[in-house]
């Protein structure tokens, strides 16, 4: 079946183990505040392409993988479109490369958990830590990405979990802190990534006359970063095997 | 007639005894070695006592404009200079090519102008004693100009035949250093004394008298290379009997080629593993420690980075920031699927963390799928670090030239001591295609060369009008390329026979001819145009066509997508094709390469503006890469399009650079090593030749550009070599920072 693509990169490193064909679909419902591509959003736009022809384009890649790389699907969210990334998965699943989904988990239904059948890993953001924030920043609430990190550990899929961290916004302690209580019932979360928040992206949304909600937050130290990422915790791991395994 | 010196003792036996046979010396003893580099030692404090002095020289070098000094008495040869040393009491590995550190020699004997000029530019006079001692000699330059035809001459001055090795030596030629240390000049002598007295007795026509002219040449030469090793007071007659010794002599060999020769690239060959065996010896013996045994190294290689000829500044343009092309070739995989990495091989990539990252001596590494996983690890650290290394596929190389063959330049490949090259430039394909569309009128500076056609008509260009057209002048313009070719090796063998550089090849040695093009993206990236979208032209006056306006967009080379990729991979297939058609001088075989060296931005310069929207006088990009910025699909779908175009075409060499940012590259350190290693390993499964590795932020060359004075020793590679940022024109500075970084948006 089609999918709606926005782009492809051949050579991602950052979304998931090893080198990686990450696929940027196209649409997304949410709004968060520091989204860096806001071109993903319409619903209506990128390029249809069929998934057995994407993975085609896959294979032009299977050198590059080694044992930890392969495919990501990132977005726009990908959650609006599980059919099509289910059947994508599954090509890619039968020739034995890797396949990570990014997700939001603002979606959890048949379809998705067809999806999640296919799936090897889950890079699933939780974009703050309390319902609040969750809704005047992103625009939905904290139990969608919840509920489903609930459903990765249920199905034994591994799951790596992002969060930008935005100085003056969640770049605190006690963010950290109820971050690594809402995860440490979940033993498959195997990492945590905190991500600097970046403003490379003004430039997209000047070109679509689209207000840049935290065009006015300064970008993210990496010192800050740092800071943060000793204080996560990992389920099950207690404070000697304290921030990444 | 088994051969028997004493300092053989503790090798083991083979046919390498019995004839000159490095290789079969090599596969009989090296120590292959696949662990890590925890063992390597960092540098002594002679080492960075004496580095420290060398970079105060490189500062001063670069203070009084990149020339340090220049010896305007005499005629650069093996023998003519007093010895020379950086620090005579603490130099472990001796021997300068003047008589004093940096100081560049005049080599007049491929070309009297160039040589004048060079020393004019940079404020030195050319003695009256060497003037009239040339008055009476002809040079390589003058010999090919004495024969050059009227078209030839009109194909240079426009520029679709261009960076001719007709006016300085042409280098490309690699001599068997380590047979100097292997068996000693003596044996080397009475070697070539007997193929002499063998070859006599063929029937003498032309071709045996110059074979035997040259053997009394190379036999000469050997002579005097034992007198120049004398005067350092070693006595290079006997084998080398320890790691010293063998360091030592091939390094006299190489400097002895040096000395003799500027060839434009002069590469040292395949001696780490060589060495190692020596080394190895050694440490075994208990006579050398693994620190000495890396200072040796450093010690060789800091000899290596005060290598220098006098160059012109329409040579530099050419060849931007003053290479030697030192390369050395390190690994690679043995016909019998051993890898041939030692630890010598670890040892020479680590001379880069002692003394510092440089650009010489022009470390390659021959990549292959088989290569310990831990050297692979090793290499990559290096070019993250370092940014000084390249990559060149052995499994692809390996096929064709067995396993003892080693880099020239940046790409060509040769068996060492069996196959030499005669280096031939490029010829510039946008060009050729403007040319051809004007039938034989060049746009740019208003001459004519070749077959003379009406301008192609019409408003819109068709891709089969125009391939048609261009075919016919891709066929006229290889004949005369070949045919330029011819005359300027014959010239050289003539004028500025490589002696001693020969005199380290089996007297039978193969010969290949190095053809190239310059602007393959460009002109696939054209081509496509025309194909795939509206290409309209704009004429002058007189109807020729200067200009093009594009409509729609079209595939460009650089994205993985065959329609544009595969117009690419034809067109080398084709010039290839069509250069075999006219026979090369000596029976050498024609090779290909796609390679440019820093000559894009001048081709650039050179050529109107193309179909597929590049400006006028916009550079190139270099060798086979996509033109900067046009790829969209991210860095692996990049590596694909280049990983496309067919060795077989092109054997000589199909060079990609190639720049990421770390960030790009991975989160921690680690991660960038192995991501680096799995991007390397996936784009040579596909099929690719070459790749520069340079990992660094677009941001650091331009402080670099603009504050100079604040990164002296920033390496990059640009293609197929490696150089000083700083040493670079500001036009080629600027060119490399246009170039395409693969970051993530």
């Amino acid at each position: 079946m089609k999918g709606r693509v926005h782009s492809i990169q051949t050579l991602g490193t950052l979304d998931g183990p090893g080198v990686r064909f990450v696929v940027f679909l196209q649409g997304c419902r949410l709004r968060c505040g520091y989204c860096h591509n806001p071109d993903t959003w319409d619903l209506e736009g990128g390029e249809e392409r069929e998934a057995e022809e994407l993975f085609s384009t896959v294979l032009r890649y299977r050198n590059y993988f080694g044992n930890e790389g392969g495919v990501t699907v990132s977005g726009g969210e990908a959650l609006l479109q599980p059919e099509f990334v289910a059947e994508f998965f599954a090509l890619c699943r039968e020739n034995g490369i890797h396949t990570a989904l990014d997700t939001s988990g603002s979606r959890l239904d048949k379809a998705v958990d067809r999806l999640l059948g296919v799936t090897d890993l889950c890079l699933l953001d939780i974009k703050m830590t309390t319902d609040g924030e969750y809704r005047d920043y992103v625009g939905c609430g904290l139990d969608g990405p919840l509920g489903f990190l609930k459903r990765l550990d249920e199905r034994g899929i591994d799951a790596w979990i992002r969060q930008v961290i935005v100085e003056g916004l969640n770049d605190t302690a006690e963010n950290i802190g109820r971050l690594n209580s809402l995860i440490a019932p979940y033993r498959c979360v195997k990492k945590v990534e905190l991500l600097p928040f970046r403003k490379l992206c003004s430039e997209k949304y000047d070109e679509l006359g689209i207000k840049f909600r935290f065009g006015g937050y300064p970008e993210t130290a990496e010192a800050t970063v740092e800071r943060l990422g000793k204080l996560v915790r990992l389920p099950g791991c207690g404070e000697s095997g304290a921030g990444n395994r | 007639m088994a051969m028997q010196f004493s300092e053989w003792e503790g090798f083991r036996a083979g046919d390498w005894q019995e004839e000159i046979n490095v290789r079969d010396f090599i596969q009989k003893n090296y120590t292959v070695y696949e662990g890590d580099a925890a063992f390597l030692a960092g540098p002594t404090e002679r080492t960075s006592k004496l580095m420290e002095k060398l970079n105060h020289l490189f500062q001063v070098e670069r203070d009084l404009g990149g020339v340090f000094s220049v010896d305007t008495e005499h005629v650069a040869s093996l023998t003519h200079y007093k010895p020379g040393y950086l620090d005579k009491e603490n130099e472990l590995i001796v021997g300068l090519q003047t008589s004093r550190p940096l100081e560049r020699g005049i080599n007049p004997f491929g070309g009297m102008r160039m040589a004048k000029q060079a020393c004019e530019e940079y404020g030195y006079e050319m003695s009256e004693r060497i003037l009239k001692e040339f008055t009476y000699r002809t040079t390589h330059n003058e010999g090919v100009f004495r024969v050059y035809t009227d078209e030839m001459l009109a194909a240079r001055k426009i520029g679709i035949l261009t960076g001719l090795p007709d006016a300085y030596g042409r280098g490309r030629i690699i001599g068997d250093y380590r047979r100097v240390a292997l068996y000693g000049v003596d044996k080397l002598i009475e070697e070539k004394k007997k193929d002499k007295a063998e070859k006599g007795k063929n029937w003498m026509g032309q071709d045996n008298i110059r074979l035997l002219e040259e053997l009394y040449q190379q036999i000469t030469f050997l002579g005097r290379l034992k007198e120049m090793a004398a005067m350092y007071g070693y006595d290079v007659g006997r084998p080398a009997k320890d790691a010293r010794e063998a360091i030592q002599w091939v390094y006299f060999a190489y400097l002895a080629a040096i000395k003799e020769q500027n060839g434009a690239a002069m590469s040292l060959g395949r001696v780490s593993t060589f060495l190692d065996i020596y080394i190895q010896r050694d440490l075994v013996r208990g006579v050398l420690t693994e620190g000495a045994a890396q200072e040796l190294m450093d010690d060789m290689v800091m000899k290596l980075r005060m290598a220098r000829h006098l160059r012109t500044p329409e040579y530099n343009e050419l060849f931007g920031g003053d290479p030697m092309w030192i390369t050395e070739s390190i690994g690679g995989i043995g016909e019998n699927g051993v890898p041939l990495v030692t630890k010598n091989s670890y040892r020479v990539l680590n001379t880069l963390y002692n003394l510092g990252s440089a650009p010489e001596p022009n470390l390659t590494v021959l990549w292959s799928e088989q290569l310990p996983e831990n050297f692979k690890r090793f290499c990559a650290k290096v070019s993250i670090d370092t940014d000084a290394i390249q990559y060149e596929s052995d499994d692809l190389m390996r096929p064709v030239y067995g396993d003892d063959y080693a880099i020239a330049c940046c790409v060509s490949a040769m068996k060492v001591g069996k196959q030499m090259q005669f280096f031939g430039a490029r010829c510039n394909l946008p060009k050729l295609l403007l040319l051809s569309m004007n039938g034989g009128h060049d746009q740019n500076t208003g001459g004519e060369v070749g077959p003379k056609m009406e301008p192609l008509q019409g408003d819109v260009l068709n891709y089969d009008e125009v391939m048609e057209r261009f075919s016919f002048y891709r066929e006229w313009l290889c004949n005369l390329y070949v045919n330029t070719m011819n005359v300027i090796h014959y010239m050289h063998d003539k004028y500025a026979y490589e002696k001693i550089q020969m005199a380290l090849h089996d007297t039978d040695v193969e010969r290949l001819m190095a053809f190239g093009v310059a602007g393959l993206s460009v002109i696939a990236d054209s081509l496509s145009a025309i194909k795939y979208a509206k290409v309209k032209v704009i004429r002058d006056e007189q109807g020729y066509i200067r200009d093009f306006e594009v409509e729609g967009d079209f595939p460009k080379f650089g994205n993985d997508d065959d329609r544009v990729d595969l117009i690419a991979k034809e067109m080398l297939h084709n010039v290839s094709a069509d250069l075999k058609k006219t026979p090369a001088y000596r029976n050498a075989k024609h090779t290909l390469s796609a390679l440019t060296i820093t000559s894009n931005v001048m081709y650039g310069r050179k050529t109107g503006a193309t179909p597929d929207g590049r400006k006028k006088g916009e550079p190139y990009a270099p060798g086979a890469n996509p033109m900067h910025n046009r790829e969209k699909n991210g860095a692996l779908a990049s590596l694909n399009s280049v990983a496309k175009l067919s060795y077989e075409d092109c054997r000589d060499g199909i060079s990609n650079t190639f720049s990421i940012t770390p960030d790009t590259l991975g989160k921690t350190a680690e991660e960038r090593v192995e991501n680096l290693m799995q991007i390397l390993g996936g784009y040579f499964k596909n099929g690719a030749h070459h790749i520069n590795v340079n990992v660094l932020n677009r941001q650091t060359l331009i402080d670099a550009f603009e504050h100079p004075e604040q990164y002296p020793n920033l390496t990059i590679r640009v293609s197929g070599y490696a150089v000083h940022f700083c040493k670079l024109s500001r036009e080629h500075q600027k060119e490399v920072i246009m170039r395409t970084f693969h970051e993530r948006m």
